[in-house]
């Protein structure tokens, strides 16, 4: 039998291979995720699950998003022309799906409602593994769907939703927005606003009665006010509200010169049209030229308004037109696949999804607080907007924002907005704080 | 002053609407017993109709420019309505003038779609009890406005008043009020005469007519008149086909105020169930009534001097008027003793 000799060698030694194993743990902790996280993937393949209006009032902006999503699946499976995968920089993924698994998808109807909504994305979640949700064309919508991913473990990259509370009050640890916000809208605005109809205006306020409308209001009344303007009234209109002739009336003798609509989509259609008819941009008040103005625009939703969004300003996220190459790659993709121009929401959930992927691919994992650590404070370029922030502390967006008028000369069905300004990200940003509202911690969830 | 004669003005055009669909309302319900929620979305097809007209007198020659390329590379599109390359000025007249030119073609495809609907379902329907009338008039509704999506797609499809008409009016000149004061769309007042238009029409149609005075005679009694060897039934049916030819006639005159979409009936029908109840359940007159009542009320409901008082009563006075009514006169404005009493 063999004598166990125990030297000063040997203590060393064993010793030293002790603390190696110990500090083991510690030593993969900063880059190591558990496996164990909600619908953590098993096979060949991963689920995202795009949740966006099929039905209901919003269902064409819902269309042309899900044209985006599938676009994108295309591009991270290595299909098609790559799109924006040849111009975005820094990037990771390789045209081999995420951490070379393919990319499925499966989809769900939100109707633009909140219910509704949280009921899809829970299927696709329990039932479909869907491991990040993403879509929009409501803020309600995508407020409610955020919490629904929060609570259930899964990250959620909001689709269009403008209104402040996403991303702030609101805001969510698995969370983020790449889509800007009312502020934005207001501090892009307004200095565009004082060039074109100067410091001396007296504005009155038609405001969509939800979340998105009442943000949208108070962002647009404190960038006016900002320049000097004077806010003669702020009148909610119930949402859908179809004919809003009792309500631009009112204007008619108040005093005010210009009218504010803080309407989106069918409201807003309807009430730039019913503005128009009735005459205010005919009508000189206070010995100005009466205007409007539409804070939000939407090229789907310009286009049913027709003429009558001519020469009036607005801002939007992203348009077509944009002579970048990411945009023009973008365009380009888009437009081969579908014969016609990629929409503001169409740019955003397909920006959305390939930044996704591309965070699962930098973090090794996709264990959602991997995914989260990875996104905030991520900085890229060639999508679009010029350099870009996932900023950490709120996980919106930040970048430069478009101001555009309607397009007095149109050239084709689609070329109904003209940018008018580039407004950088420095005019744009603002203090976190004042939102309010806290991140959490991330939720991973479980296997 | 302006500002009450404004309002006045918006609850005449509104109420001209709700009473055009009331009336249809009522005439089926007063002839048929038939409690038709499907009506809104007659309302809808009309608007539709307009649609389709604008969009067949907009269909476009497409020629190839290889030297121009759209941004995403293919060939640039030129195209050029055939209406306009036929017709010449005609033809651009025609594409001008669509709204009106719809009526053309709504009194045909509504008086058909109103004859199917009643000769192919509703009839099944009349010895069930409403709540079976109810949901499958819903039903229908829905089933209608969801073809409706699927061909023309979801959102609001803007149909402009013809040129003419597309300013607003000086009404505040004409009465001597200062100049600008009260200004009003052209289209909204074209409307209300509309509106007034086929309301007398309807009623003299009623009134001076042997059809009209055997519907009369059916609503009041319909065995006795079956009794006298009339085929009250084929009239009921074409009664129903009228009351879909005004609902449709309704909706293609408010395209150019209202960008028509699929759910246009749905916002339309609750008001004029109300607008109903509130005239009398079966009274002609009390759905017209009503319906301009109603209208000026939810109008001066709407000005901020009435909201600061009671915030939100623009949303719900139509509803409070109609309790008032229920309560204080259970038979409505104007209605007949017997009409949906057991």
């Amino acid at each position: 039998m063999k004598k166990l000799s125990v030297n000063r060698r040997t203590v060393l030694k064993g010793t030293t291979a002790a603390a190696a194993g110990l500090a083991m743990p510690t030593f993969f902790h900063s880059k190591a995720y558990a496996a164990n996280f909600t619908n953590a993937p098993t096979g060949g393949s991963v689920t995202l699950g795009f949740n966006v209006p099929q039905t209901g009032a919003y269902a064409d902006e819902g269309g042309d998003e899900l044209r985006a999503y599938k676009l994108a699946v295309k591009h991270l499976n290595g299909e098609g022309d790559g799109g924006m995968l040849n111009t975005i920089k820094p990037l990771s993924l390789k045209g081999n799906g995420i951490l070379g698994k393919k990319v499925a998808y499966v989809t769900g109807d939100t109707q633009t409602k909140s219910d509704a909504a949280r009921a899809s994305a829970k299927r696709m979640i329990e039932k479909d593994g869907a491991l990040m949700i993403t879509g929009g064309s409501s803020s309600g919508v995508a407020i409610a769907t955020q919490g629904l991913c929060q609570e259930a473990g899964v990250i959620f990259m909001a689709g269009l939703t403008h209104s402040n509370d996403t991303t702030g009050k609101d805001k969510k640890r698995n969370g983020f927005r790449h889509f800007f916000n009312a502020y934005m809208s207001g501090a892009a605005l307004a200095p565009v606003l004082k060039k074109n109809y100067g410091a001396d205006r007296n504005a009155y306020h038609l405001t969509a009665d939800y979340t998105w409308g009442w943000t949208q209001e108070e962002s647009i009344k404190n960038s006016t006010e900002a320049i000097g303007w004077n806010t003669v009234n702020a009148v909610r209109t119930p949402l859908g509200a179809g004919d809003f002739s009792q309500y631009i009336t009112p204007v008619l003798n108040s005093g005010a010169d210009v009218l504010i609509l803080n309407h989106y989509g069918k409201d807003m259609i309807n009430s730039l049209t019913q503005a128009v008819q009735f005459g205010l941009r005919d009508k000189v008040v206070n010995g100005k030229d009466f205007t409007i103005v539409v804070p939000l625009y939407s090229r789907l939703m310009a286009q049913g308004a027709g003429k009558n969004v001519k020469g009036i300003f607005g801002s939007t996220n992203w348009h077509w037109s944009l002579q970048d190459a990411g945009s023009k790659a973008f365009v380009k993709s888009f437009g081969q696949e579908y014969g016609f121009p990629p929409s503001q929401a169409a740019h955003t959930c397909y920006v959305q999804t390939i930044m996704y992927a591309d965070a699962c691919e930098r973090a090794g994992t996709f264990n959602p607080c991997g995914v989260v650590e990875a996104l905030e404070g991520h900085k890229f370029d060639g999508a679009g907007n010029g350099a870009t922030e996932y900023r950490a502390d709120d996980h919106q967006c930040f970048k430069d924002v478009l101001v555009v008028k309607g397009n007095e000369n149109p050239t084709s069905q689609f070329d109904i907005l003209e940018v008018v300004e580039v407004t950088p990200r420095s005019q744009v940003e603002y203090d976190p704080k004042i939102f309010g509202g806290n991140l959490g911690a991330c939720n991973a969830g479980k296997a | 002053m302006d500002v009450i004669l404004l309002q006045l003005l918006n609850g005449l055009d509104k109420g001209g609407a709700y009473a055009l669909i009331a009336l249809g309302l009522t005439l089926t319900f007063g002839t048929l017993g038939i409690v038709n929620f499907a009506h809104g979305a007659l309302f809808m097809l009309g608007a539709f109709c307009a649609v389709t007209v604008k969009s067949v007198l907009s269909m476009q020659m497409i020629a190839l420019d290889p030297t121009k390329k759209t941004a995403w590379g293919t060939p640039l599109e030129i195209k050029t309505p055939y209406v306009e390359a036929w017709f010449g000025d005609f033809g651009a007249v025609l594409l001008e003038y669509s709204v009106p030119v719809s009526i053309l073609l709504a009194i045909p495809i509504m008086l058909l779609i109103g004859v199917v609907i009643e000769r192919g379902l509703i009839k099944h329907f009349y010895k069930r009890p409403h709540a079976d009338q109810i949901l499958v008039t819903f039903g229908l509704a829905i089933v209608m406005q969801e073809i409706i999506k699927a061909i023309f797609g979801a959102n609001p499809i803007p149909q402009p008043a013809p040129e003419i008409f597309a300013g607003s009016a000086d009404v505040g000149s004409w009465l001597g009020l200062k100049a600008g004061s009260v200004v009003y769309p052209w289209w909204r007042m074209v409307y209300l005469a509309f509106s007034a238009f086929v309301i007398a029409a309807v009623f003299c149609f009623l009134q001076f007519t042997t059809f009209g005075m055997v519907v009369r005679a059916g609503m009041a009694d319909r065995e006795t008149v079956g009794l006298m060897g009339i085929d009250i039934d084929r009239r009921f049916t074409i009664v129903f086909g009228l009351a879909a030819i005004v609902a449709g006639m309704a909706g293609v005159m408010y395209t150019p105020i209202l960008s028509p979409d699929y759910h246009m009936g749905m916002d339309f029908l609750v008001l004029s169930f109300v607008v109903v109840v509130v005239g009398g359940m079966g009274s002609l007159p009390g759905a017209i009534l009503a319906g301009f009542l109603l209208g000026i009320l939810q109008s001066f409901a709407s000005l901020n001097e009435v909201k600061n008082i009671f915030p939100g009563i623009d949303q719900i006075i139509i509803y409070l008027v109609a309790v008032v009514t229920l309560l204080v006169r259970p038979r409505g404005l104007m209605g007949r003793k017997g009409v949906m009493e057991s």
